[in-house]
């Protein structure tokens, strides 16, 4: 099962590393978007997947899952949520400014 | 147990949510961000002196004992920087008061300023290796919107190249973290130190050090500092004098913790590339900072040249050595914010970025001038000044440990700052003054406060340095020795 | 033009207190099972964003007068409260304590201040995902 997650976390890697070489603004956040997919599930996988019961006292005697990755996936998905809005704004504002999404056409444009 | 150690981190995030609700009294922003900022360095200083008198102090958040919570570790190093930093932003916010103008204070300036503060003390004082990464972002997400600040053009296209390569980053970071924990199975620094010990350091580990040193290299502007000369030109003034002076200041302090604490053990593959880093940053550095003709430029190439000169210290990795990186690495912090804010008056007063087009400087402000020049021995580390004795140091350091070529490199760099900071002063400062007299432009008094206060501050380093030898040598003892912080942590 | 959304007015007129109830149950089932206070302001958030969206911006904020942005900083206001009210207890910081109180009507009940911290949380949450949508959303 690891090693099929593990093919899983490639492909994402993947896609986001097309994705975010590509020109257009938007698919570069969705790949970055991605990317964060891609390191959660890896995360996931290095504590290793369901071997235990759930790490509550009350309601198992163990062995218990590493509970964990869990928590560190919870904080890095709430900061890519961060990351990902304060992009999107951002290239919002960029294009409104600009008045072009796409990274070429920005690095060509004069300075003011 | 020791709540103060936490006051860093929590005053300014505390302070900065209550002036979301002050917007509009700017007065009373300005009043309070001061106050909150030499709260902090209060604090520090306070924290500072325990920990010569007891040791490595630690504060487990709501008591979980190590290694199973998160804590936070205050040891010499650490709380150095924390002080030097806070005091640094202290008087950047004076500068601040006077130019920011106050369209800028009103877009939340100062809470972002103080969610930027929170996140460096943050990661200087952290134990646990994930928190780093959510301190560095905490610091990250307010660069991110200090980078934007004012929405001009070319700003929010540099704030986007800026964002995706610390997005990229950060996730590296995440990717690093993933496979530290799957070999280790733990976060706490004390703790991967001790576990790296007892099984060896074998190549995965020092595979996953590498990918570490990559994430904080991006961070820090080691050799991997594209990104840096067009980002840090960019926004206002003060947040390029913060960025200059704290944000890659918290990746080589990430670097030096990392490599000193838990993976010191392949010293001849890790410390061997970070000399290699630094060598080849230092050169880039200087054909930047040679070939600039606009002061951005120039200053922005020093900033880099700076981070290669102090991992020359981690990469001898001599005790020398490392106490060199210290008292440079305070000193870069203070000689930064210094060098950036001048630069941002020059060009307030002209209007230009390009050396050649001022001239006479000197004559209309003669304070400005010299503290300019002051600023230049500082860095190019002329003796009274507080670039010397890092750079003493580091170069004894590089001869006990025989690194030759990275000694020479080192030294020469600083003839090349010297240069390139000369050419400025010759051509802006000296010469017939091109300001006609009715464009003449007072310098502020807060702005004139700031230079005179940092003035003092590199005078201090320099001449007074004995006074601060007694923590930089308590710093390097426990850089060299990780045991002494891991019996901090684990034992007791 | 005007886009004709009779369907989409009178299901959120339904649904909008579906979305809202399970906000608020995810919010206080947190104390013992998945949920808890970033979910519950996800699905609570998510709920306002979706008036803004079938109502126009004005007609919500007449109903609606808050500033966000306030919210959120409400919300980690509280949230860094409960951490730093136990260093005034001498306990490390973050520190929460719980209890067992005995309340008219509902009878004993399991009390934590965890629960204040998750209020700051959710309402953090809330405030973040309606000024994110607004600022993108708020000019034509």
């Amino acid at each position: 099962m690891e090693s099929l997650i593990m093919i899983l976390v490639g492909i994402l890697a993947s896609v986001g590393t097309y994705l975010i070489l590509s020109r257009n603004i938007i698919r570069v956040i969705l790949g970055t978007a991605i990317y964060s997919h891609a390191v959660h599930l890896l995360i996931l996988t290095m504590g290793g997947l369901k071997k235990g019961d759930v790490p509550i006292l009350s309601q198992s005697e163990g062995p218990f899952t590493d509970a964990l990755p869990q928590a560190l996936i919870l904080t890095a998905i709430v900061i890519s949520f961060a990351t990902t809005a304060l992009l999107l704004v951002l290239a919002y504002r960029t294009y409104k400014t600009n008045g072009s999404d796409d990274f070429h056409e920005l690095r060509e444009m004069p300075d003011e | 147990m020791n709540n103060l150690i936490v006051l860093p981190l929590i005053i300014p995030i505390i302070t900065a949510v209550v002036l979301v609700f002050l917007r509009d009294q700017i007065v009373l922003q300005r009043i309070i961000s001061f106050v909150t900022m030499g709260f902090v360095c209060i604090v520090s200083f306070i924290l500072l002196n325990i920990v010569q008198t007891e040791g490595i102090i630690r504060l487990d958040f709501s008591g979980w004992m190590p290694p199973f919570g998160i804590l936070f570790v205050a040891d010499s190093f650490s709380l150095l920087l924390v002080l030097t930093s806070s005091i640094v932003t202290l008087i950047c916010l004076l500068y601040a008061f006077s130019m920011m103008g106050q369209r800028y204070e009103k877009m939340f300036f100062y809470p972002f300023v103080l969610f930027l503060v929170a996140g460096v003390n943050g990661s200087f004082l952290t134990g646990d290796i994930f928190n780093l990464f959510v301190c560095f972002e905490v610091m990250l997400l307010a660069s991110y919107v200090l980078v934007a600040f004012g929405g001009g053009k070319r700003q929010l296209r540099e704030s986007l190249k800026y964002v995706l390569i610390n997005v990229v980053a950060s996730w590296m970071f995440l990717v690093a973290l993933a496979f530290l924990y799957g070999s280790v199975k733990t976060l706490n620094m004390a703790h991967i130190a001790q576990r790296v010990a007892e099984v060896g350091q074998d190549p995965l580990i020092t595979t996953v050090a590498i990918l570490f040193l990559i994430v904080f290299s991006l961070k820090a502007g080691l050799l991997l500092f594209f990104w840096l000369p067009g980002s840090y030109s960019v926004p206002p003034t003060v947040v390029q004098a913060l960025f200059a002076a704290l944000l890659t200041k918290v990746g080589i302090y990430a670097l030096i913790r990392t490599f000193t604490l838990m993976f010191p053990l392949q010293q001849e593959v890790t410390h061997t590339i970070i000399g290699i880093m630094a060598g080849l940053t230092i050169i880039a550095g200087c054909m930047g900072a040679l070939a600039g003709r606009d002061v951005y430029t120039i200053a922005t190439y020093n900033v880099i040249i700076g981070t290669g000169f102090i991992l020359i210290g981690l990469a001898v990795g001599t005790e020398s050595a490392m106490a060199g990186a210290i008292y440079y690495l305070i000193h870069d912090i203070v000689a930064k914010a210094l060098l950036f804010l001048l630069i941002g008056m020059m060009i307030y007063l002209t209007g230009e970025t390009v050396v050649k087009k001022m001239s006479g400087l000197i004559q209309i402000y003669p304070i400005f001038g010299w503290i300019y020049f002051i600023l230049m021995l500082a860095l190019a580390g002329i003796p009274p000044f507080s670039g010397f004795i890092g750079k003493v140091l580091i170069g004894q350091g590089a001869i006990e440990a025989h690194s030759y070529i990275l000694l020479a490199l080192g030294f020469a760099s600083s003839i090349i700052v010297l240069y390139s900071l000369l050419r400025i002063f010759l051509a802006s400062f000296f010469g017939e003054t091109t300001i006609s007299p009715e464009d003449k432009k007072p310098i502020p008094k807060g702005a004139y406060t700031s230079f005179i206060l940092l003035a003092i501050s590199i005078i201090y380093l320099g001449i007074g340095a004995e006074s601060i030898a007694v923590y930089v040598k308590d710093a390097a003892e426990t850089l060299m020795n990780p045991s002494i912080y891991i019996d901090a942590i684990l034992k007791g | 033009m005007k886009i004709n959304d009779v369907i989409l007015r009178t299901v959120v007129k339904g649904v909008i207190f579906i979305i809202l109830t399970l906000g608020v149950y995810l919010f206080f089932s947190g104390h013992n099972a998945p949920g808890g206070g970033f979910i519950g302001g996800l699905v609570l958030g998510s709920a306002i964003v979706l008036l803004y969206i079938t109502y126009d911006l004005e007609t919500v904020h007449k109903k609606m007068p808050f500033d966000f942005k306030k919210v959120a900083a409400l919300g980690v206001l509280l949230a860094t409260g409960t951490a730093v009210g136990s260093i005034l207890f001498d306990a490390p910081f973050l520190s929460q304590t719980d209890g067992y109180f005995n309340i008219p009507i509902l009878g004993e009940k399991h009390l934590t201040t965890v629960t204040i911290f998750e209020a700051g949380v959710a309402l953090t949450v809330i405030g973040t995902l309606v000024t994110i949508i607004l600022s993108i959303g708020e000019d034509e």
